[in-house]
């Protein structure tokens, strides 16, 4: 099953590394990983999102917890949250195909950020199976490049993951 | 006062009470190395090679309960130290290991003797620190020993660059150290604990299982009142030998792949298991898939958490120090009306003796050549069961696990996770140093002991009366042991050709070296020995080639699927 962990982490050199070694050291998969400062300086948030059995996800979590620089680790999937995705994708957009795209950018709520007489760059917001179905409701062939952030979460309503 | 880097290092060793560091300098280090020349308080032992100096200060730390700290140059220095803490971090050794590196400014300039110190050793250490300006040596210093020694113990590498050494601060010594990241829990959970005790008095079948976190936590005391007040069975695993007195009855011998048949067999069978500071390596319990069929409920207790339910699902769960836990136990149980079940426990125990029956750590006696377990058994008998044994790894290393019977805690040594050949000797000085009025034998085998010989001449410099006992059978044993049973007699590269005279290498070292041939020599020869007070002795003995360790649980196989001696 897939799984969203939260992490914070020591803003230290090396924390990352010490993060994704951990995942190849012990054979866990990494689907996407981001990491940035929090609005305390000293404190990164980083988001994994991995999958596994129960078991698997039981001893990610606790090896996680286990190395020095991890603070504070929260499996999202465990209750309610919201998870967005940031993607940015080039298309070819040219002749009829034109107001197609930009079409199906606004039914998918994406905004056109960059545009040349043959192409636009599209901006598009959501979880990671709506960008997916953005990329499959437009036909492979006029994609020219995509780009993908992974996904960041946080827990819906009063729950909080800080120190 | 501002102090240079390298004083402010070496006044925080001072602080932290080392009394010694094994060490070997070079280039990046050259400022620390001056400034421990200039005093005496924190005496360094100079060894022959790095892997060397991790392992005496592995050895000096777990026949000591203190942090052993070693200190490497940058580069060569750093790679050369990786086994030895590797070694540590397997075994959960508390350990400061200090390096030096290249000044800041060359760093990731491919410098000469340059090596990334931090991302070489991160796998296998418990945290790892690059100081890069001279105002936190001291903190890092206080956070190294502070991570080293608490919760589960491991090794800490604190890597240095030359300017940093050299760079100047003010320097006082934090009394205490809190870091927000690492707060590991170390009370037992009560409502767990009670869970536990009720379980464990509700047993019929019941069995003790520990392992080297009882000794760790220097838990024995507490474990061994519980035990006896429970009188349930109890086996060590080879980390854990001595926790629990090795001659006490209800001791049943150590479990696992060269376990005894009746402590595999009531690790199988029980309907409680207690297991205690250990994890369910797959040298103790084999397939997982089997040890899991047997219906039984697990008690837990680990100082780790990512050690409960890795391999073997529990039932009740224990985080926290074993000491603390097994203590809080003791009081429930003696303040409990409940007792163990006399009559069931009476039954079990029965079924446990028929077990021992089997007498499976027997061998040929009326052999005409030296058999290992003869000398091992021996060597127990001489010293009365209270040397410091050390070992590398192989057969030797489990005979001495077997025949060797430890009553205390600390006193059997060898590198049990990694299984690291070449671990016994230097590891050896480090226990000799630690306890310098005790007998230390160095358990080993003519190929392990190769594999570090060169501290040999540590030993002659510090005047280290260790005694080896070189089970010779001109084999790497244990490789040879698994190509006759499972690669068809095919002996690849197993065979150990061109051997040194070790009694003439033992006396260019400037040690008394021996030589023993013959079954009726064994016990004059250590009797000699170990009359050696003052010299290191090399005992070289000439062992049966075909003997084989039993009994033998084929890797991957059930715990229960034993191959005994006579089976052969």
């Amino acid at each position: 099953m897939r799984h969203i962990l939260s992490i914070l982490v020591e803003n230290e050199a090396g924390a990352l590394s010490r993060i994704s070694g951990l995942f190849s050291a012990r054979g866990y998969n990494i689907e996407s990983l981001t990491v940035a400062p929090t609005e305390d300086p000293t404190m990164s948030r980083m988001t994994i999102v991995t999958s596994g059995s129960d078991d698997v996800i039981e001893q990610i979590t606790k090896q996680l917890n286990k190395l020095v620089e991890v603070v504070k680790v929260v499996d999202l999937t465990e209750g309610n949250h919201i998870e967005r995705e940031l993607m940015l994708v080039k298309v070819r957009a040219a002749g009829k195909d034109r107001d197609e795209m930009k079409r199906l950018a606004d039914i998918f709520r994406g905004r056109i950020l960059d545009v040349t007489d043959k192409s636009y760059t599209i901006e598009l917001t959501g979880t990671g199976s709506k960008l997916d179905a953005f990329l499959q409701a437009i036909e492979p062939g006029v994609i020219l490049e995509t780009v993908r952030t992974g996904a960041s979460g946080i827990g819906r309503g009063e729950r909080i993951l800080r120190i | 006062m501002e102090l240079t880097g390298a004083e402010i290092l070496i006044r925080c060793l001072q602080e932290e009470g080392v009394d010694y560091v094994f060490g070997y300098p070079g280039g990046a280090v050259l400022n620390i190395y001056d400034e421990l020349f200039k005093q005496t308080r924190v005496k360094h032992v100079l060894v022959r090679h790095e892997q060397g100096a991790v392992h005496a200060a592995d050895g000096y730390s777990r026949s000591s309960h203190k942090v052993g700290v070693a200190l490497v140059t940058s580069g060569p220095g750093v790679t050369n130290a990786v086994t030895g803490i590797a070694t540590a971090h397997m075994d959960s050794v508390p350990l400061v290991v200090i390096t030096g590196q290249v000044p800041t400014a060359a760093i990731g300039q491919d410098a000469f003797q340059e090596c990334d110190t931090v991302g070489i050793t991160r796998p296998c250490v418990k945290h790892n620190f690059l100081v890069k300006n001279v105002a936190d040596v001291a903190v890092t210093i206080k956070k190294a020993f502070y991570l080293a020694a608490t919760g589960r113990p491991g090794p800490v590498v604190v890597d240095i660059p030359k300017d940093v050494t050299q760079a100047k601060a003010e320097f006082s010594y934090p009394k205490t150290i809190s870091m927000r990241s690492y707060n590991p829990v170390t009370k037992g959970h009560a409502g767990q604990i009670k869970k536990a005790v009720q379980l464990l008095l509700e047993a019929k079948r019941p069995m003790v299982y520990t392992g080297g976190g009882v000794i760790l936590n220097d838990a024995s005391e507490a474990l061994t009142r519980l035990v006896r007040l429970l009188g349930f069975p109890c086996t060590n695993t080879l980390m854990g030998l001595g926790a629990f007195p090795g001659t006490d009855p209800q001791f049943t011998g150590m479990p696992g792949m060269h376990g005894t048949y009746e402590s595999n067999m009531a690790m199988q069978n029980c309907d409680v298991l207690f297991a205690v500071g250990t994890r369910f390596d797959d040298r103790v319990i084999g397939d997982p898939a089997h040890f899991y069929r047997a219906d039984r409920k697990i008690i837990h207790i680990d100082i780790d958490p990512s050690s409960i339910s890795k391999r073997v699902k529990v039932d009740v769960p224990i985080v926290g120090y074993v000491g603390d836990v097994l203590n809080e136990m003791v009081k429930l149980v003696e303040s409990s009306p409940a007792r163990p079940d006399g009559a069931a426990l009476k039954a079990w125990w029965a079924e446990i003796k028929d077990w021992q029956r089997k007498d499976c750590l027997r061998y040929d006696r009326a052999s005409k050549l030296i058999k290992p377990q003869f000398v091992l058994e021996k060597l127990y008998e001489l010293t009365r069961g209270d040397a410091f044994v050390t070992s590398d790894v192989g057969q030797h290393q489990m005979w001495a696990a077997q025949y060797y019977k430890f009553d205390k805690p600390r006193r059997w040594i060898n590198s049990g996770g990694l299984g690291t050949m070449g671990f016994g000797l230097p590891a050896a000085m480090g226990v000799q140093l630690a306890n310098p009025d005790a007998t230390v034998a160095c358990v080993t085998g003519e190929a392990s002991i190769q594999m570090c010989i060169q501290e040999l001449s540590t030993c002659k410099q510090y005047h280290l009366p260790i005694k080896i006992v070189n089970l010779n059978n001109r084999y790497m044993g244990m490789v040879r042991q698994w190509q006759e049973f499972f690669y068809g007699n095919r002996y690849a590269e197993s065979y150990m050709d061109a051997l040194p005279d070790f009694v003439k290498l033992a006396e260019a070292y400037g040690h008394v070296g021996m030589k023993i041939e013959q079954p009726r020599d064994v016990e004059g020869a250590l009797r000699e020995a170990l009359a050696q007070k003052e010299r290191l002795v090399f005992l070289d003995f000439i062992t049966d080639q075909t003997e084989n360790v039993f009994p033998m649980v084929p890797g991957g196989k059930g715990l229960t699927e034993m191959i005994l001696a006579e089976e052969l």
